[in-house]
This record gives C-alpha cells, structure tokens and sequence, in this order.
C-alpha cells in the first residue's frame, strides 16, 4: 500500500531522533485506510454527556452522540438530529423541533421525542454543567413521536444556538442503567454513564481505558452516509516532544495539540502536513474579586478587591513578549475575554494596554501594598497552547512589579474542579464560545452564581445590575437593543478589569501525508471530515 | 611527620596518586560539588528570582546575541529567558543536597537495622532480613515512587510544595536502605563472635555500646564504599524522579527537571536546553561513580 512505504520512509529518516518515542508503551494497531489514530494532549474527562463542559470530552462525545443541531465551521447552523426548528406560531416563548425519523441508538432503540424531552430535563438537573445553557428553558414536551416543544420563560430567538453541544440520550437505556442524572464530576462521583454510552452517533465505543487508549467504530446503523474513516483510535499523549515523535514515527495518523515550538520543523517535514486557523477561544487570567479574604495570600485582605490592583496587574502583563516567545506568533493578544467570532465584538474592545512597571509599582503602593504580596497562581498543565508556560511568564512579570506568585500547575483533571469549587484564588482558564455570543460568556463566567448562572464565576464577580440586562438579553427580541445591551455590559465588565485576557490562541493539526482535515474553530474536529487521499 | 604528611603517604592516597581516573574523577566531582556550594556567587544570574528574568531572553541559543534583547548568554537560555548556566548551578545544588540527604538517611536507616539484625539474631534478624528481601526484588525507582505517591496523598496540599524536597529525600532514602542493612549485618556477624567483643562482654559492658563502639567502627569501611556508589544512585533516582514530574516543583528545578523542561524542545532545534544540564548531570554521576570504584578498589587489600 502507498501508505505503508511513506511511513516506512518517514521512520528510517527520523529514527535516530527519536529516542522519546521509545517511551511510547503502547502498541498501535497498523492503520488500514479506514483507521484514523488520532492523539492529543488530554483525555476526555468523562463519557457522560452532560458532566463536563470542556473542550476535548466535547470533541470526544460528538463521535459517540448526537446534538439536535450542529454548528458548521463557518458558524451557521444545520440540522443533525432535528431536521427543522422554529418559533411555534401562536406562542413565541415555545420553540418546535421536528426529529429526523429512523435515528437508532447503538443499542438498536429507536429515537424518539421521549429522548429528547428526557434528554432536555438531564441537562438541566443540578449536576450538569451546561445546565446554564439551558436556564430559561421551563419545560419539554412531547408532542408525537418526532414534535418537541421546548417551552422557554420568554421569547428566545437564539436558544438553538446553544445546543450545538447538547447530546441526546435514549431514556430507557439511562433508566435501566440509574443514569437518569449526569455525573457530578466536582464532587469526584462516577457512575455507568462515565464508561458506558449509548448514543446515536456515527461512531459507537468498542473500548475504552481512560488517559490511555478510546477505541470507536462506525456503527452500521447511523442515519447519514458513510464516513471514509470508519475505525477511530484516540490516545492521548501529554509530553509534547513523544506526541510529536508518535506522528513522525507513524504511529499515530493526527496529531491535534501541536506544540507551537515544532510546528515549523513539522511544516518542513516531508510526508507530514500542518494545517493552521484561529480557535474561538481566549486564554484569560481571573482572581477573586468578591472574598474578603483570600485562601493562599500572605495578607489579610484580598488585593484583588482594589481596582488599583487589578489594573497594575493588567500593566505587568506584556502580551507581545508572550505571543513572541511563548506562543512563537501562534496567538492574537487581546484586550477582551471574548474571541473576534463572537457577537459582540469590537476592535476597540480588543486594543490593550502596554506594559508600565513603574506605574503599576506606583498602584499597588497607593492601594496600600507597597511591598506587594503573595498568592499561588493555579495553571493548568495539559489544556491550552503552553498553558504552564504563559503562568511562568506571567509569574516573573508579576515578580516585577513585587507580586510573589507561586505557580501550582496541575493537570485540567485537578485544575478545572478548583475552578468550579472555588478553591482558587487566581488562576488561567480558556473560554470557548459554542454559541457565537457574548451571552455564553456572560452567563458561565460573570454572572452571579446562583446555581443554574454562574458555574465558572471564579472571579465571584457580582453585579445585580449587569445580571439584570444578562437575564434580558436571552428574551430581547430585537437583535440591535440587544447587541447594544451586550456592548453595555462589555464596558462595565472591562471597567471592572473582571477578567484578565492574555490572547486568542492559534490552532495547529499535524497529519501525515494523505489524510485531511481542517482546523475546526472550536477545536472539536469531527473524524466523519476526515478525507483520505 | 604531621598529619597532612601521614595522609598523603598512607596506602589509600598512594593507590589515589597512582590512578588518573579517580583523580580525573575527584577534579569533576569537587568542580561541581564546590560551583554549586557557591552557585549564589558565582552564578552570573539569579534564575529563580522571577523578578530578574526577561521573557524576551528566552531561547537565545549560546554564545550569541538574542534577537530582541542584544543579551548574550554562555550557554544560552531556556523558554523563559533563565540562563542555562546559573540554572545548572543552582539545579546541581538541589540534586546534590537530595542526594546527599537521601544517602545519609539511607545509611542511618541501614547500618541501624544492620546492626539490630546482626547482634540480635533470632528472629529479629529474619523478620529484617525477609523484608529487606522483598523490597530487593522491586526495583528502587518504583519503590520511590510508590511512598512519593503515597507521602503527597496525605499532605495537605497547601503543604506540598515546601515539602516536596523532604519527600523525595525520604522517598529516595526508604527505598535504599536495604544493601546499607545487608553489609552491615554481615559484618556486625562475623564481629560479634570476635575475640574483643566477647572481651568486652564477658567484663560487662552494655550491648549497645559494644554494638556503637566495638563493632561499629570495624564496619565503616564497606559502608563508606556502599554510599559513594549510592550517591551517584541516588542523584540518577532524583533525576528520574523529576524527569518523570514527580520531584522537585518546576519553582526549584533540579537537574532532572531542566531535563525534562528541555526535552519539550528537542525537535524545534533548541538543542542547548536539553544537552547542557544533561551533561553537566551525566559528568556529576559519572564521577562520583567513578570515585566510588575506585575506593572500593583500594579499601579492599585482596585486590591490590
């Protein structure tokens, strides 16, 4: 086979160099034309599709299930398990799907409008992390076997662009396996539904063993046409010098986390193909800005509550040395918490300030922390672009102007749940934005926690005011008051220095020579658009 | 003859002077033990005081100018503009100090139940000798790990990081005790039927001090030997252990984690990253081993 004498070449040529690809314990089943074995930095955290909002158990569950809708790479919307939705004509607080008939379930059950209605109330129990996506739903209905009405507590003409990652169950599997509630993953829970799936997507789960080895084949009985790739082997590989080593050695196909430090060399390869584009995600620092008193700080009160603070930590932060050394050119600095996909943006919300130590020294004296003071500064390690990387350079900016910051990098799997625990004083996360909006945003990362609103506000930023017009804007109708209502609560949030943007990242997949796929925005490539050549 | 003259003329700095590897060795051990002593003077940068490091320094490769900064380093910069350098010498202290540490918790800990197992017998000397045995059929890397993982499970984690350092020392050190215990035991045997110590009992001394001033001193000698192979032993097991992430944190970096930090970048040319502190731990490994060679050598009169 062409294939076979490619990588046969490929690994004579790199072989010496790659003494880190010996550490590689697993042996990888020789690829036919239909396999793809596909590595990236983490694991999907669970398989249960409603526990965890984060990138790559996403991108891993759009193989297995399926949403109601789907979001193309050029941001329109397109029907996957509805086949058409729109505001019911008597009532405009109502929105009506139409189901595509003769959709079954790995298990062989039919789907049916029962699923959804189900699927619509796991999603908003208490342990579902898109349960914010989902607040002003009231209630689902059945209509007929394939009509849904979704009743909502007011008009909400953009509810269907939240459910580009809203997977749909079959009741009666989950009801025979006490899966009727997702998994609460913060508070350490596992049930069936972590290992086990039933969904009704292209590809079914033959094997899984967790940070190691996910192995999915296409299931004979998906609706639409078959796909090229027909057999997926996903491993994740954390070191980044052996995830590069696997694909130039051929024993994996794509690689999707490509460290940015290598993507020249890979682009020079021969028989290696990079592809690069923008992901809908910005990497942001956030403090706790609501405590009075913070957990790991030397000092009794919480710097982080003075506006004064918080801006010398906005002059320490210089973006263009990190996009140039950090990043090697693979990020857009930004002044916002907002990717330019997103409704919402301006350039004039994107500018950001240059660095200044003189005048952020100048500010946390006059805040009253002449000396400065210390936190720990918790980062992730296994999630975004040189995530522990951006920390270290952060510390030392910070280490400039007189904040100690002690770095505790960890990997997503404890990092995240510090977030939504809120165990943290100071951290970096990375949003992306599934529904194009600013109100995704608002509603995860600023709004008041109250349970439904606010699962990631680890800023504990709260503002009655600007969660007011954040609740009105899901049920404005008219789109210009409500785009004017966004730029309103951009101002106070960026007057407020709620979060701390650094850049957008840039994204880089490797593959080797004849397989294609494009750079998905939301980085949750899907292995059905993978084409062979 | 003063004592200096006394040294210089015994057997053991005759066999010294008349080896070149282990004076060749003894000149990289000292050079290396002595520059990161000093690192705090003698370092040209101070690579873990955040407040001193410029990103814009970062991967300037050795010897020539960086790019945005005009700043010239010897032996270049990692990805957040720390000089090699300074980073080795202050990475070679923390290796040392744990290895040392580790070697001498090692030693307390194995000629303590050397001892025990030797004088006493018995069952005593069974129970040891058989837990001494199953620890011998794992190898010491997982044996480190495994109380690393366990030890980091019940400190708090607001604990960990200034404890980490202990950790290891004591992870490394319980993994190591066992030939420490093993020769000593041996030896403490074949003393303890000796005429001097018999002596010794029969005139009523306490057994303890026969055990700490009779017998003791008599098995120094392979003990000495044991230790210096198993510093170099045990600085290997400390890089192992920080190349594998579990060691010392990123804020202190032993020579271990700048391996691992510099093994991120093998395949985008920065080469200097990795090659320096892996070099200067493979000459600080080597020679210590070395030296411990040759020591053993010349402390045993039936090879010479």
């Amino acid at each position: 086979m062409g294939f076979d004498f490619l990588r046969s070449a490929t690994t004579r040529r790199t072989t010496s160099a790659l003494v880190a690809s010996a550490a590689l314990a697993f042996a990888l089943a020789p690829a036919s034309a239909e396999t793809i074995r596909w590595a990236r930095v983490g694991d999907a955290l669970t398989l249960d599709p409603h526990s965890q909002n984060e990138g790559p158990t996403t991108a891993v569950m759009h193989h297995i299930y399926e949403t109601l809708v789907d979001r193309e790479v050029d941001g329109t919307l397109e029907p996957r398990l509805a086949t058409e939705w729109s505001i019911h004509p008597d009532d405009p607080t109502v929105w009506v799907f139409k189901l595509r008939e003769g959709v079954k379930f790995h298990g062989g059950e039919d789907l049916t409008a029962e699923d959804v209605v189900f699927s619509v109330e796991r999603v908003r129990h208490e342990a579902s992390d898109f349960k914010g996506l989902h607040a002003n739903v009231v209630g689902a209905e059945a209509i007929d076997d394939y009509t849904v009405h979704i009743k909502m507590d007011g008009p909400s003409p953009l509810y269907p662009n939240n459910l580009t990652n809203f997977f749909i169950m079959d009741k009666g599997w989950s009801e025979a396996n006490d899966v009727v509630a997702p998994q609460n993953y913060d508070a350490g829970e596992e049930k069936f539904s972590t290992r086990n799936t039933n969904g009704t997507g292209p590809y079914k789960l033959i094997s899984r063993d967790p940070e190691v080895r996910t192995v999915m084949q296409h299931f004979d009985g998906h609706w639409d046409e078959k796909p090229q790739v027909t057999e997926i082997i996903y491993t994740p590989i954390k070191e980044e010098a052996t995830r590069v080593a696997a694909l130039l050695s051929g024993e994996v196909d794509l690689v999707q986390d490509v460290p940015v430090q290598d993507i020249a060399r890979l682009q020079n390869t021969a028989g290696i193909n990079v592809t690069t584009g923008p992901e809908n995600r910005v990497i942001f620092f956030a403090y706790d800005m609501g405590s009075d008193k913070l957990i790991s700080a030397n000092v009794d009160d919480n710097p982080f509550k003075k506006p004064e603070v918080r801006e010398a930590m906005a002059l320490a932060l210089d973006r263009d040395a990190i996009m140039k050394v950090v990043m090697r050119g693979q990020s857009l600095p930004t002044g916002v918490a907002m990717p330019p996909f997103v409704n919402g943006w301006t350039e004039e919300l994107d500018k950001y300030e240059l660095p200044d130590v003189d005048k952020a020294k100048a500010l946390l004296a006059e805040a009253g922390y002449p000396d400065g003071f210390s936190v720990d500064l918790n980062c992730p390690n296994d999630r975004y672009l040189n995530d522990e990387a951006i920390c270290q350079a952060y510390v030392g900016m910070l280490g400039r102007i007189g904040i100690n910051a002690n770095l505790v990098s960890q990997s997503r799997s404890l990092h995240f749940p510090l977030i939504s625990n809120r165990t943290t004083d100071f951290y970096l996360l990375g949003w992306g934005v599934p529904t194009f909006d600013s109100s995704y945003i608002f509603n995860f990362l600023v709004h008041t926690d109250n349970g439904t609103l606010g699962g990631w506000n680890g800023s504990r930023y709260s503002n009655p005011e600007l969660d007011e017009m954040m609740q009105a804007i899901a049920t404005e109708v008219d789109l210009e008051k409500r785009n004017e209502m966004i730029g309103q609560i951009w101002a106070q949030l960026q007057a407020d220095r709620v979060l701390l943007p650094v850049h957008n990242q840039l994204l880089a997949y490797a593959t080797r020579e004849g397989v294609k796929l494009d750079v998905h925005p939301e980085n949750t490539p899907k292995m059905t658009d993978v084409v062979f050549e | 003859m003063n004592r200096f003259a006394r040294a210089w003329d015994s057997d053991v700095a005759y066999s010294f002077r008349h080896s070149p590897v282990a004076m060749v060795a003894a000149i990289v051990a000292l050079t290396i033990i002595l520059s990161a002593v000093l690192a705090p003077w003698i370092a040209p940068h101070e690579p873990f005081n955040p407040a001193t490091l410029n990103l814009m320094d970062g991967f300037t490769p050795p010897g020539t100018p960086n790019a945005f900064t005009g700043n010239t380093f010897i032996l270049g910069t990692d990805d957040q503009g720390r000089d090699i350098l300074s980073a080795i010498l202050y990475g070679a202290r923390i290796s040392l100090f744990v290895g040392f540490a580790a070697v001498v918790f090692a030693m307390v800990m194995g000629i303590t139940l050397g001892l025990i197992a030797g004088w006493r017998g018995g069952w005593v000397d069974s129970l040891l000798m058989r837990i001494a045995d199953v620890q011998m059929s794992f190898p010491s890397i997982l044996i480190a790990l495994l109380i690393f993982g366990v030890a980091r499970g019940f400190i708090p984690q607001d604990m960990r990081e200034d404890l980490a350092i202990w950790v290891l020392i004591v992870s490394i050190g319980l993994s190591d005790w066992v030939p420490f215990a093993r020769v000593v035991r041996g030896s403490a045997m074949v003393e303890k039927n000796k005429e001097y110590v018999q002596a010794a009992r029969v005139i009523g001394v306490h057994p303890t001090r026969i055990v700490v001033s009779h017998i003791l001193p008599n098995v120094l000698g392979p003990v000495l030997v044991i230790a210096t192979i198993h510093l170099a032993l045990a600085i290997i097991a400390e890089a192992t252990l920080s190349f594998l992430g579990v060691g010392v944190p990123p804020t202190q970096p032993s020579l271990g984690t700048l391996i691992r930090i510099g093994q991120g970048f093998l395949f985008s040319g920065e080469w200097w990253i990795l090659l320096f502190p892996s070099v200067a731990l493979l000459a600080l490994a080597l020679s210590v081993n070395l030296l411990g060679d040759w020591l053993r050598d010349a402390l045993n009169p039936r090879l010479r």
